[in-house]
């Protein structure tokens, strides 16, 4: 887990000198190379810094740098098995539970560095949130549910519950359908309301970047545009990353989107750009249904 | 005409129908053999004599036979040996299932597997050499053959069902409640408490009532242990006297018919009941967790 400065070579790149007002920091040869400028013009909230990662000996993602633009949608998109579901997952270190995952390079959350042995990943976990591809309400009330992390932090008082249950579920636009049955279980929801209460949820400790994992890819047409109109809402107030397979999807929800292919990322830019005007041939060929 | 292959598969079907139903045919048989001769004593004693009589005395001029002591022995027993077992069972149900390394955990499930397998005969012997002259020491008592002897001995014995099938349970816990919690920042400790044991409740449920079904049910081991007073336990460390101790003891002794051998089955008339209970209250609070 190094936290390695890279001296910047001044590289020559596809946009030509990058100068970024007020950034310190010299940018790294590969943000330089994929990444668009208008990217790193923005503020970023969390700092991808030539991170690997292995699966055993299978090296999974090669020296991603990835800075994620504060108060934006973000998605990540490539077919699958191109590494942008364990590039999620590594912003909170649930990879951390496989055995043999090994890590090089860095992540910074608002500048706190994310991989280093001294982090309390518990602490780290709190200030993120996360939408999962199969939607995971816990089997108790969709009150408990969306309160859930201000119980494990021993938050009890009524006043501030309900506040937080009111205004999650009006902010993941579920409080009409649910707030006559906040005592019901979790689980007699629809399937897209039980995703819009995971984002409620998610939503509920304030995170500092929202993570999502293919959050509509088990759902169907109606409930998919329900969630996506959610997502589109969430931005300003929440920074967002999100996993899709559905390059539609991107189109509609996000600011930025990155392209990854083979556990590396091979472009970066505004969504615009990225679908109108791709600069590498293999993003337009994925874009255009030729290979994916 | 039924053609030849037609009377094989008609065949074949009957008797897995007929298989199928033996369970079901059986319990209805004990139930009715155990009404049949058990049952007329319901008649011939008054049901509050024989429920709330606190006097078994079976085999004296005129003979007693309040049931109430042997009840109270089993409830006593079984209450000891679930308040044991369970915290116990469950807390290594989740060691297993969800903390123990591999290796471990193999080794531990094999080792749960193998205390199962133990003879209760075998339970009760080790009780009566070990356990048994132990808390005649520990309490300053006249005998060590007392409840709490029985409800240790029986909590040995309910773990490997409460361990197992809780351990499965656990097990089955979909992962993506686990990374739910633990990436909504909750510790190890808050994701299983919270939400592994909360999500396995109804399994954790059944493999209690199965393990005080075991309990309730078993009769070798405590007729070792408890000593075998048919008096009104005042305490855990008392001799008790289970219902089906008095029934395995006793059984031998009396004759075919006789107003004792009626009260036997009586007693396990009672102790169908109650075990019928269990299991029902089980199963309802199963079906409404369900839902």
């Amino acid at each position: 887990m190094n936290n390695t400065q890279i001296v910047d070579e001044s590289p020559v790149t596809l946009f030509g000198p990058i100068a970024i007002p007020g950034k310190q920091e010299p940018v790294s040869k590969t943000a330089q190379t994929c990444t668009d400028p208008e990217v790193l013009r923005e503020k970023p909230v969390l700092e991808i810094e030539h991170f690997d990662l292995w699966y055993g000996t299978t090296q999974a993602l090669f020296d991603v740098t990835m800075p994620i633009p504060s108060g934006k949608v973000t998605a990540l998109i490539g077919p699958s098995g191109c590494g942008k579901s364990t590039l999620i997952r590594s912003v909170n270190r649930l990879n951390d539970l496989i055995d043999g995952v090994r890590y090089a390079g860095d992540m910074r959350l608002n500048g706190d560095t994310i991989y280093s042995p001294r982090v309390d990943v518990i602490e780290l976990r709190k200030r993120m949130g996360m939408v999962f591809q199969k939607s995971n309400p816990f089997p108790m009330s969709i009150y408990e549910n969306v309160i859930y992390s201000l119980r494990i932090d021993g938050e009890n008082r009524k006043n501030v519950l309900d506040e937080t249950v009111e205004r999650c579920l009006k902010s993941a636009a579920l409080w009409d359908e649910a707030k006559d049955r906040l005592d019901e279980s979790a689980l007699e929801l629809s399937g897209g309301q039980q995703q819009r209460l995971c984002i409620a949820r998610a939503i509920a400790a304030d995170p500092e970047v929202l993570l999502m994992d293919e959050p509509c890819s088990a759902l169907d047409p109606i409930a998919t545009a329900k969630v996506e109109e959610l997502i589109f809402s969430l931005r300003g107030e929440y920074t967002v990353l999100i996993v899709t397979h559905n390059m539609q999807q991107a189109a509609r929800v996000s600011d930025f989107t990155a392209f990854m292919y083979l556990g590396r990322l091979l472009e970066y830019g505004p969504t615009k750009t990225l679908f109108v005007n791709p600069s590498l041939k293999q993003t337009e060929d994925y874009m255009t249904g030729r290979f994916g | 005409m039924m053609t030849l292959r037609g009377l094989r598969e008609f065949c074949i079907e009957k008797a897995i129908f007929l298989c199928g139903v033996a369970a079901v045919v059986f319990v209805l048989l004990i139930f009715t053999f155990l009404m049949r001769e058990g049952f007329s004593l319901f008649f011939k004693i008054p049901m509050t004599e024989l429920l709330a009589g606190t006097h078994w005395y079976p085999i004296s001029d005129p003979p007693r036979f309040g049931i109430l002591p042997l009840i109270l022995g089993s409830l006593v027993v079984t209450v000891g040996a679930t308040v044991l077992a369970v915290p116990v069972g469950v807390a290594s149900a989740l060691y297993i299932a969800e903390v123990a390394p591999a290796g471990i955990r193999d080794v531990m499930k094999a080792g749960i597997e193998m205390l199962a397998a133990i003879p209760s005969v075998v339970i009760g012997f080790i009780g009566m050499v070990t356990l048994v002259p132990f808390v005649k020491r520990l309490f300053g008592l006249p005998t060590g053959l007392t409840a709490l002897s029985g409800s240790i001995m029986l909590g040995f014995m309910a773990m490997p069902t409460i361990v197992s099938i809780a351990e499965d349970a656990i097990a089955a816990v979909p992962t993506e409640y686990k990374q739910g919690a633990l990436a909504l920042g909750a510790t190890r400790w808050q994701m299983l408490y919270r939400v592994v044991l909360h999500a396995a409740s109804p399994g954790i449920l059944a493999a209690v009532m199965l393990g005080i079904g075991r309990v309730i049910g078993e009769t070798m081991a405590v007729m070792m242990i408890t000593g075998n007073a048919a008096v009104i336990p005042e305490s855990f460390l008392a001799p008790v006297r289970t219902m089906t101790a008095t029934i395995a003891a006793e059984m031998g002794e009396t004759v075919k018919g006789s107003l004792h051998y009626q009260a036997l089955f009586a007693i396990g008339i009672v102790l169908f009941s109650i075990t019928f209970v269990v299991n029902l209250v089980a199963d309802i609070f199963l079906h409404k967790i369900k839902r």
